[in-house]
């Protein structure tokens, strides 16, 4: 078992008189996918707006490779290597997907872009991921189906050499085939040693793509489970609160 | 590759990607970027980029060759070397202030106040020169940096305090009418008593400079054609075929040389010979030129573009938003002091209601070219196409004797046209799918 890239311990939030995280852990371990679920108003999105620096926590102790570290803006968290995907995808539709895989973090050379070498690593990055369903790098993001986007949107994390792959809803407005296609991009990425994080309302995505799972239910972890150890009537009990016993994760794994 | 299931969860080594990415342009990649094949396959991937509704200059251009043919049936004068002549000067002013809004236009904002910013310039810079006797260089830095002064101020409101641009430059539309008024006095016109100046439009190169001017626009076509090629080939990734790049250079020598040729001769009626490229000219096609390399090559280009296309991504990408609106209102504002500096020339006066009627023309100007109203999409040669368009619909029906109403009615209809196609070619594009199955 490799050390968790992220550990979070006895995160807490409020926004104004009302606590929305109440003390939570949890682990990301590298080269895993580890699934956050949770009803509406669980605290996902609190969750995640934290490790990503745009809305740090109030209290608690975040460790990055064993390494205390405070996430108090999304620079922060990227220079770290956490890279969110967001469920609008956060895309320029009239770019190509080169311009958008390097926006702001462009290659510059003789104060131009490089374009040569920046057309280069993203063919690279997409192939490195077996994305074999486009056409061409220079093609405009607007004329991609949603899968595709998605893609686009994960290579760019990618491409960032990130470390933790936050992955929001990634197939949330997907049809079957195309969220088979990103279900086994997040395969891929974990197997290239990636930390991902991925959030979703589907359990049956859930099941087939995560090692873990992650149940939060009113702002408190309920359940840490090892995917292929609990079944989809326990996840559901523990997300909708029926159930409240567990085994932490930790002495699962052990 | 045997990763080919999506299923696979097979980690993929890097040796197999280094291999398909060393290998790039053959048919064994999957992944190609659009400079592949012969140019038989770039005509028709082209052509697969038209239909889906990716027209570029295209239908303006189409546009400027119609209107061209149907004056030419229509009146004898249109295609004359003498008419050539004045269309390009007239051209000019509006195709300047057209290129200064586009860089507004990208980011889906607006700029009403971009003509009377080009008559505030204007005033004082004739307040110096005539009034205050100072040397007309200096008179003219200082216009210019009036205008980099309107648009920080107007990026200032538009970008930091959040006001629609819509609103701050209607109340500088206004207000600037009234500060020209105040400046020049209500008379209201002054004489331009700088040769330099008033030569601008009213003046030709020598023959010689006229040519050589051709001669340097073809090596710097060709230069940085194989430029950008040789930096293709040593990243090692695909290039065009070679014969694109000649055609370019031919097209660039054929009609540049058919234009210059027929402007180097004598177009005078009188005893005084006048030939030769107008100074305008150089000046406006080198503006083009870099405004164009900025735009294109650059991070600021690319990340004006992002703004345009969706600030919030632009925003989370890391990219400071307002500090771009910023520098697009400041370049707008000053190349409308460009564009005033055209208009002034023109007609050898500076009037205090200089730039009143020009910007919606200006904005006419762009859409018709194809710079998209929407934002995100245009660019400054689309404007100067569109500039052009509109020039030769105001010439041309002009010399057919038509009244301005009919002018105005004509470009009105032609910017609606141009809309339309603009609206129907994004709902194209956003619904057809180049993407493989």
């Amino acid at each position: 078992m490799d050390s968790p890239i992220i550990e979070l311990k006895d995160i807490r939030k409020s926004f104004g008189p009302v606590e929305v995280l109440k003390g939570v852990n949890m682990t990301v371990y590298p080269g895993k996918v580890s699934a956050l679920v949770g009803d509406n108003g669980a605290g996902k999105s609190t969750l995640i707006k934290g490790l990503s620096g745009a809305q740090p926590y109030d209290t608690g102790e975040v460790l990055f490779e064993g390494q205390s570290v405070s996430l108090t803006s999304p620079t922060a968290a990227s220079r770290l290597g956490i890279e969110v995907v967001y469920q609008d995808l956060a895309l320029c539709e009239n770019l190509d997907i080169v311009g958008n895989m390097f926006l702001g973090r462009e290659e510059i050379y003789h104060g131009m872009l490089n374009q040569p070498e920046m057309e280069k690593h993203a063919t690279a990055t997409l192939q490195s991921l077996s994305v074999r369903t486009m056409k061409s790098v220079r093609q405009k993001v607007s004329s991609l189906s949603g899968g595709q986007r998605q893609t686009v949107a994960i290579a760019r994390a990618v491409l960032q050499k990130a470390k933790v792959v936050i992955l929001d809803e990634p197939t949330a407005a997907l049809g079957v085939a195309q969220t088979e296609q990103v279900l086994a991009l997040v395969r891929r990425l974990a197997a290239a040693g990636v930390g991902v994080i991925i959030i979703s309302h589907n359990l049956a995505d859930v099941f087939e793509v995560a090692d873990y799972i992650n149940v939060l239910y009113l702002g408190t972890m309920v359940a840490q489970l090892t995917a292929t150890a609990t079944t989809y009537n326990d996840v559901v009990g523990y997300i909708t609160g029926a159930k409240t016993d567990h085994t932490p994760l930790e002495e699962v794994v052990s | 590759m045997t990763t080919d299931s999506d299923k696979s969860t097979n980690p993929p080594t890097k040796a197999a990607a280094n291999t398909v990415a060393a290998s790039p342009g053959t048919a064994a990649s999957s992944l190609a970027s659009g400079h592949e094949g012969t140019v038989r396959d770039q005509i028709d991937s082209y052509l697969q980029r038209v239909r889906g509704g990716e027209m570029g200059s295209l239908p303006a251009l189409a546009g400027v060759v119609i209107i061209a043919i149907v004056f030419f049936i229509a009146t004898p004068f249109f295609i004359t070397k003498t008419n050539i002549a004045n269309l390009l000067t007239q051209t000019a002013g509006l195709m300047m202030l057209s290129m200064a809004l586009t860089f507004v236009i990208i980011l889906a904002e607006i700029d009403l106040s971009a003509g009377v910013t080009g008559g505030l310039g204007m005033a004082v810079f004739i307040l110096l020169t005539n009034v205050t006797n100072v040397p007309w260089v200096l008179a003219l830095i200082i216009a210019f940096l009036v205008g980099v002064a309107v648009g920080t101020f107007i990026g200032f409101f538009v970008a930091r305090v959040g006001v629609p641009s819509f609103v701050v430059t209607l109340g500088l539309f206004l207000g600037f009418q009234g500060l020209n008024l105040v400046l020049l006095g209500n008379a209201g016109a002054y004489r331009i008593e700088t040769p330099a100046i008033t030569a601008i439009m009213n003046k030709a190169m020598p023959v010689w400079a006229s040519w050589a001017m051709l001669v340097v626009i073809v090596v710097v076509s060709l230069a940085t054609g194989l430029y950008d090629r040789s930096r293709r080939v040593a990243s090692g990734v695909a290039v065009r075929p070679m014969s694109l790049l000649w055609a370019r250079v031919a097209a660039w020598v054929i009609g540049g040389g058919l234009v210059v040729f027929l402007l180097t001769l004598n177009r005078s009626t009188s005893v005084l010979p006048i030939r030769g490229v107008p100074i305008v000219v150089p000046i406006a096609l080198t503006i083009l030129w870099i405004g164009t390399m900025w735009l294109d090559r650059t991070r600021f280009g690319l990340h004006l573009y992002a703004v345009g296309g969706n600030p919030e991504a632009t925003r989370r990408a890391g990219i400071n938003v307002s500090r771009v609106r910023m520098a697009a209102f400041i370049i707008c504002s000053t190349l409308a002091v460009v564009s005033g500096l055209f208009f002034a020339s023109q007609t050898g006066t500076v009037e205090s209601s200089a730039g009143r009627d020009i910007v919606l023309p200006g904005v006419a100007a762009a859409v018709v070219g194809g710079v998209s109203l929407f934002g995100g999409r245009g660019r400054l040669s689309q404007a100067a196409i569109g500039a052009l368009l509109i020039s030769m619909i105001t010439n041309g029906l002009g010399l057919l004797g038509l009244s301005a109403g009919i002018t105005y009615l004509v470009q009105g209809g032609v910017l609606i046209l141009a809309a339309t196609v603009d609206a129907l070619s994004r709902r194209r594009s956003g619904s057809t799918s180049l993407a493989r199955a």
